[in-house]
């Protein structure tokens, strides 16, 4: 009998989730200006939800002191209280409000987790772009760095360094950021790699055009769609590998909020069957399922694939 | 079906058939009711330029249609079984059993992970027609009838093994391995060299007579199609324009389209008075030796460009026509040999050169969907020349640009905002010229910049070439593989074969004998519009 | 034939020099600390005596180069040195952990490869179909999920009130072979859920790829059945970029084995490395660094090697 009252609740759920994809779709067509309508109409319900999920994430990222009924840091009862009408989701190991870190959690995780990425695009696709148009030794020396960089899987590589320079944020930015850069650089190369091979590239190089227009005019415009894909996806990479981190204790660090962290202080209450430990995992789940399904549509849409 | 031709019974009806193509999400018609008969033993050329809907109406005989094209209409019956209403499975039954097709590209159609007996053997086996041995006893035989060589052996090669002209043959074998009663060819020779071409044509056709073998035979050249098919069925468009046979088609056609079809090779350039002895050429090529890694592609190549006079650069695939225009452009520096421009020596590479001497040698190219950047508007792609060499900015640079467009006779106000994408083949092929134009050069590169074209779009361009020529006194270096091009627009000729010259001069002396052999088979090899061409042809090259 | 035994000679060696490069990075990362590392292993408890007993342990009153020859040849002698924290040597500390973490990768990718392998193959032979569309869903879903996250699921349905499998994967003595299985079956699944989605879904892609190739066009119009198109026509094809994918997701069950480990207190590698890198425990880090980069490089070689075999292209050459 669980069973099927799980599978009620789960159709009901994922029922909820595409009206309320349909209903975002609706409404943003009939609100935004001719060419965003276009390809608004393109997206698939779980795309929309995808877009609808992700500008909740912003605004309450952007908005939690403002949304949270508590500070993030206060103690305001006991531990492991449960759910009343005071503490919606209840106290956790500390007694702190565990609604308020969870609106709290959404700035700090995918904050740090953006601007992680932000910086591993910046590098990574530089880098990438500049081999690929120059080529020659350059294009050598960065690919075999990279290569080697590469064969040292990106957790182990990322507790190593973290061992070596200590759990700051700062520190946990750099380090992400530069082992997720050389996924970046791969990709970027390889994207670009497949456009300099191209007549127009020919044309510009032979009409005289440096360097920097080189790539800005003639190469990146085209390496764009490919490259924001990979932003999502990449962002889901960072995203969970810095919750899997601060999960083992080497993330973030308290008292900061964060849904990692959230998982760990209190996964004993899972045992005692109680859910709420694993709320912060489902915003994560959720964050990063509502990019994955946008980034899906835009990869299927750019690939022009009709299967 | 009781219905006669020469005593032999219908095979294959279409009528009105419809076909309905999707794009962005809409479905349009392409194919818009063609009717067809065709009798057993008989073999329909059917022709048109590209968008006419030929290889879908010929995919359609097998009951087939590529993802994203529905039949929406109409009757096909095949021997007596409605297509239209036949099971898939039933379908498959006949497609390569009773139904065989062989492809455009034999390299592309091959499947590069099997051997070539493996996908011989594949139909006849899997459809029950003959066990795997006689599969492949019959094999060697047709590959010997195909006249291929090694014909024991050469079916456990793979196809990456195997040059394109015997792929095509050996396609076309397996095309017949079930002895189907008929089968499309989908322009089976439209990407091989002339030379080759030949061999393949004679090679079909006499296969097909042998097993009397009905056939659709599909291609876009007039010539080609006059020596394989009975009757011919002009397409335009998903329309038939005409239908009738083969001789009298070609003598006496009733359309307009079809007679400006057959008019296209008319247009030749005027006779030009010769080059005074003391004028120095705007272009020297200097016995040139260059080539990749450790391979010599181009041989001590040796010719001269003239202003106002058009050098085309003759030669087949690998001949070295294209690495000549890389060295010339300095994207590949020669080992040996230099450039000279207006007499003075250029730096090999073109890295090392002025930004007037770059802007002095323009380059159009073959595939006008890849040389112009897809993310750029018309007034960007032609703009930055005369931006970046002539210093234009704001109103003059836009008067500039609206100039040009004028020169290539597309209306300003309609073009200059447009993406590449929202432009025809032949209307890109335009920009590249007024990308060339926009530098105000001395001396234009050519490379292929018809080849990808339908001849009456083609035909356009050649003569827009023709009068920039006169109009801004410019040298052109014209780098085809297609004869009837090189009659319409060149002065002189440059033949070359394995990265040498190995005959050049006026175009008056070229097309007269005495020839170099490698030129006299190549001249011989262009198909004629006469329906007894190739069989003169071959019975003259065996006597001889 | 001699030259593709020369392709894979050199890309042996390559992958040689890639673990060379490797253990250098890995040792010499202790170097670009800023500072001294003794000192800032031991924090507070820093007086001069024991920072110079760390530093001796560590040998960092040695040139570098002299300690990593020292170090290299250990390594190669099977001896990574003495655990910091608790001083026994990391060898004893690893030698039984390995082969437990090498027991749960295996049973995860026992299920997961061919599982995944098939739904791929169903994916691309009904794409478009619901099936198609729900399992690409699905996949796209599991992909998102952190890997405790799944891993807490599991435990909360099938380990918690009715307890069909323990969340404890610890085992003590020396259990029997299905007790094993018995015990792990909940890491092992968490695992392969994570895995088998992006092999399903990249096996799909990759034959999906190729169904508008010309050949296999050719392949339909010689009547061939579609489950014959896609295994044997589209599927050799595909081996090259299939095969890559499963070694990359191999790969990753080493780094997921780290979280999944902590979850269900499972005593490999993994938990030893988190354990080690709270208490900055270096030689402990740097083997378990060095031991799972050895296993990600070779089976990237054994990859590359396989994709090439698997290509007539580069092994009959004309």
């Amino acid at each position: 009998m669980g069973f099927l009252t799980g599978l009620f609740w789960f159709v009901v759920v994922i029922a909820g989730c595409m009206a309320a994809g349909w209903l975002f779709r609706t409404i943003a067509i009939a609100v935004t200006p001719k060419g965003v309508k276009k390809e608004l109409r393109t997206a698939p319900l779980t795309a929309s939800f995808g877009m609808l999920m992700i500008i909740i994430y912003i605004f309450v990222a952007i908005f939690a002191p403002l949304i949270a009924p508590f500070p993030e840091r206060m103690v305001v009862g006991p531990e492991y209280m449960p759910w009343d009408q005071v503490h919606l989701l209840g106290t956790d190991n500390l007694g702190r409000d565990m609604l308020s870190r969870l609106i709290f959690g959404a700035r700090n995780t995918v904050g740090i987790a953006f601007a992680t990425t932000a910086l591993a695009f910046l590098i990574g696709s530089i880098l990438g772009l500049l081999a690929a148009t120059v080529g020659g030794w350059l294009d050598q020396v960065l690919s075999r760095a990279v290569d080697v960089l590469m064969a040292i899987p990106a957790l182990i590589f990322s507790l190593l360094l973290l061992t070596i320079f200590g759990t700051s944020v700062i520190t946990l930015i750099l380090v992400i950021a530069v082992i997720d850069s050389t996924r970046v650089f791969r990709l970027a190369r390889s994207v670009a790699l497949n456009i300099v091979v191209m007549d127009y590239i020919e044309a510009a190089k032979l009409r005289g055009e440096g360097l920097w227009r080189l790539i800005t005019r003639e190469i990146l415009p085209n390496a764009m769609a490919p490259l924001v894909a990979e932003f999502g996806l990449r962002f889901c990479f960072v995203f969970l590998a810095i919750s899997a981190l601060s999960f083992l204790g080497l993330g973030l660090q308290p008292p900061m909020a964060d849904w990692g962290s959230m998982v760990k202080e209190n996964a004993t209450l899972i045992a005692f069957g109680d859910i709420t430990p694993l709320l912060p995992a489902v915003a994560i789940a959720l964050l990063t399922v509502s990019v994955n399904f946008v980034v899906d549509w835009q990869l299927h849409r750019a690939s022009g694939l009709k299967e | 079906m009781t219905e006669q031709n020469n005593g032999k019974p219908v095979l294959l009806t279409m009528k009105g058939l419809r076909i309905e193509g999707r794009s962005d999400e809409t479905w349009s018609e392409i194919v818009h009711g063609i009717d067809l008969t065709l009798h057993k033993g008989e073999v329909l050329g059917l022709i048109g330029e590209s968008g006419a809907g030929k290889s879908t109406v010929g995919l359609a005989a097998m009951g087939f249609t590529r993802d994203g094209c529905r039949i929406s209409g109409g009757e096909i019956v095949f021997d007596g079984i409605d297509l239209m209403k036949a099971s898939e499975a039933t379908k498959r039954d006949l497609r390569g059993k009773r139904i065989a097709y062989v492809a455009q590209s034999a390299a592309a159609s091959f499947n590069p992970a099997h051997k070539l007996m493996d996908q011989y053997c594949e139909a006849p086996v899997q459809h029950g027609v003959m066990g795997r041995n006689e599969a492949e006893s019959d094999a060697v035989d047709l590959y010997r009838r195909m006249q291929l060589p090694e014909p024991d052996v050469i079916g456990f090669r793979y196809p990456h093994q195997v040059s394109g002209g015997q792929l095509q043959r050996a396609m076309t074998a397996m095309a017949m391995a079930c002895r189907p009663d008929l089968i499309i060819f989908d322009e089976p020779t439209t990407a091989l060299d002339v030379t080759t071409q030949i061999e393949v044509l004679a090679a079909i056709r006499n296969i097909v007579e042998q097993f009397d073998t009905a056939a659709i035979y599909i291609t876009h050249d007039l010539a080609v199609v006059a020596q394989m098919a009975d009757r011919i069925k002009v397409l335009l468009k998903g329309d038939e324009v005409e239908e009738a046979d083969t001789r009298s088609m070609l003598s006496a056609p009733k359309e307009d389209y079809t007679k400006s079809l057959w008019a296209v090779r008319s247009h030749a350039r005027a006779e030009q008075p010769p080059v005074a002895a003391d004028k120095t050429p705007v272009v020297s090529v200097k016995n040139i030796t260059a080539g990749y890694g450790a391979v010599d592609v181009l041989m001590n190549v040796n010719f001269d460009i003239h202003e106002r006079r058009t050098v085309a650069v003759v030669g087949e695939s690998g001949s070295g026509k294209s690495t000549t225009a890389r060295v010339i452009t300095g994207l590949l520096p020669p080992r040996q040999g230099e450039i000279l421009f207006d007499g003075k020596v250029l730096p090999p590479d073109y890295r090392r050169r002025t930004r007037d001497q770059l802007r002095q040698a323009q380059m159009i190219y073959q595939m006008a969907d890849t040389a112009l950047n897809p993310k750029l508007r018309i007034r960007e792609l032609i703009g930055r020349p005369a931006q970046m060499y002539l210093g234009l900015q704001g109103k003059a640079l836009t008067d500039r640009i609206r100039n040009l467009l004028d020169l290539i006779e597309l209306e300003p106000d309609d073009y200059i905002d447009r993406l590449p994408a929202e432009l025809s083949g032949g209307q890109k092929q335009r920009i590249g010229i007024a990308r060339a134009l926009a530098a105000e050069p001395k001396f234009i590169i050519c490379d292929e910049v018809t080849s990808a074209l339908d001849q009456l779009v083609a035909e356009g361009i050649l003569k827009l070439l023709d009068k920039l020529q006169t109009e801004f006194d410019l040298a052109y270096m014209f780098i085809t593989h297609d004869l009837a091009t090189v009659k319409a627009i060149a002065d002189e000729v440059v033949v070359m074969k394995e990265g040498r010259v190995v005959e050049q001069g006026p175009k008056s002396e070229m097309f007269q004998p005495p020839h170099d052999p490698y030129t006299e088979l190549l001249l011989s090899s262009v198909p004629e519009m006469d329906p007894d061409w190739l069989t003169d042809l071959l019975r003259e090259r065996e006597s001889g | 034939m001699s030259h593709i035994w020369s392709m894979i000679a050199k890309r042996l060696a390559l992958g040689l020099l890639t673990l060379f490069i490797v253990s250098l990075l890995i040792f010499g990362a202790t170097e670009l600390l800023p500072g001294d590392f003794a000192e800032e292993f031991l924090g507070q408890a820093a007086t001069p005596e024991t920072v110079a007993a760390i530093r001796r342990e560590l040998g960092l009153d040695l040139p570098m180069h002299t300690r990593y020859i020292e170090w290299l040849t250990g390594v190669l002698q099977g001896d990574f040195g003495n655990s910091l924290s608790n001083r026994r040597p990391v060898i004893e500390l690893i030698s039984t952990r390995l082969g437990n973490t090498l027991f749960l990768a295996l049973y995860a990718a026992a299920i997961a490869v061919p599982l995944s392998l098939m739904l791929g193959i169903l994916a691309a032979l009904f794409r478009n179909s619901f099936f198609d569309r729900f399992s690409n869903a699905s996949a796209l879903t599991s992909i998102s999920f952190p890997e405790f996250f799944v891993a807490y699921i599991l435990i909360f349905w099938l380990a918690g009130r009715g307890g069909m499998f323990p969340s404890m994967a610890s085992f003590r003595g020396d259990p029997s072979m299905a007790e094993m299985l018995y015990r792990t079956f909940l890491p092992a699944l968490t695992l392969t859920l994570v895995v088998t989605a992006h092999m399903m879904r990249m096996t799909r892609a990759a034959i999906i790829n190729l169904l508008a190739s010309p050949y296999i066009e050719m392949a339909r119009l010689k009547g061939m059945k579609p489950m014959r198109v896609i295994v044997k026509h589209a599927l050799p094809n595909a081996l090259a970029p299939i095969i890559n994918v499963i070694a990359l997701n191999l790969a990753y069950l080493i780094t997921g084995v780290v979280v999944v480990e902590v979850v269900f207190v499972f005593p490999g590698l993994g938990q030893l490395m988190v354990d080690s890198v709270a208490a900055r425990d270096m030689p402990v880090v740097q083997a378990v660094a060095l031991i799972f980069a050895a296993a990600y490089v070779l089976l990237n070689l054994t990859a590359d090697v396989l994709a090439t075999l698997s290509n007539p292209r580069l092994v009959h050459r004309r």
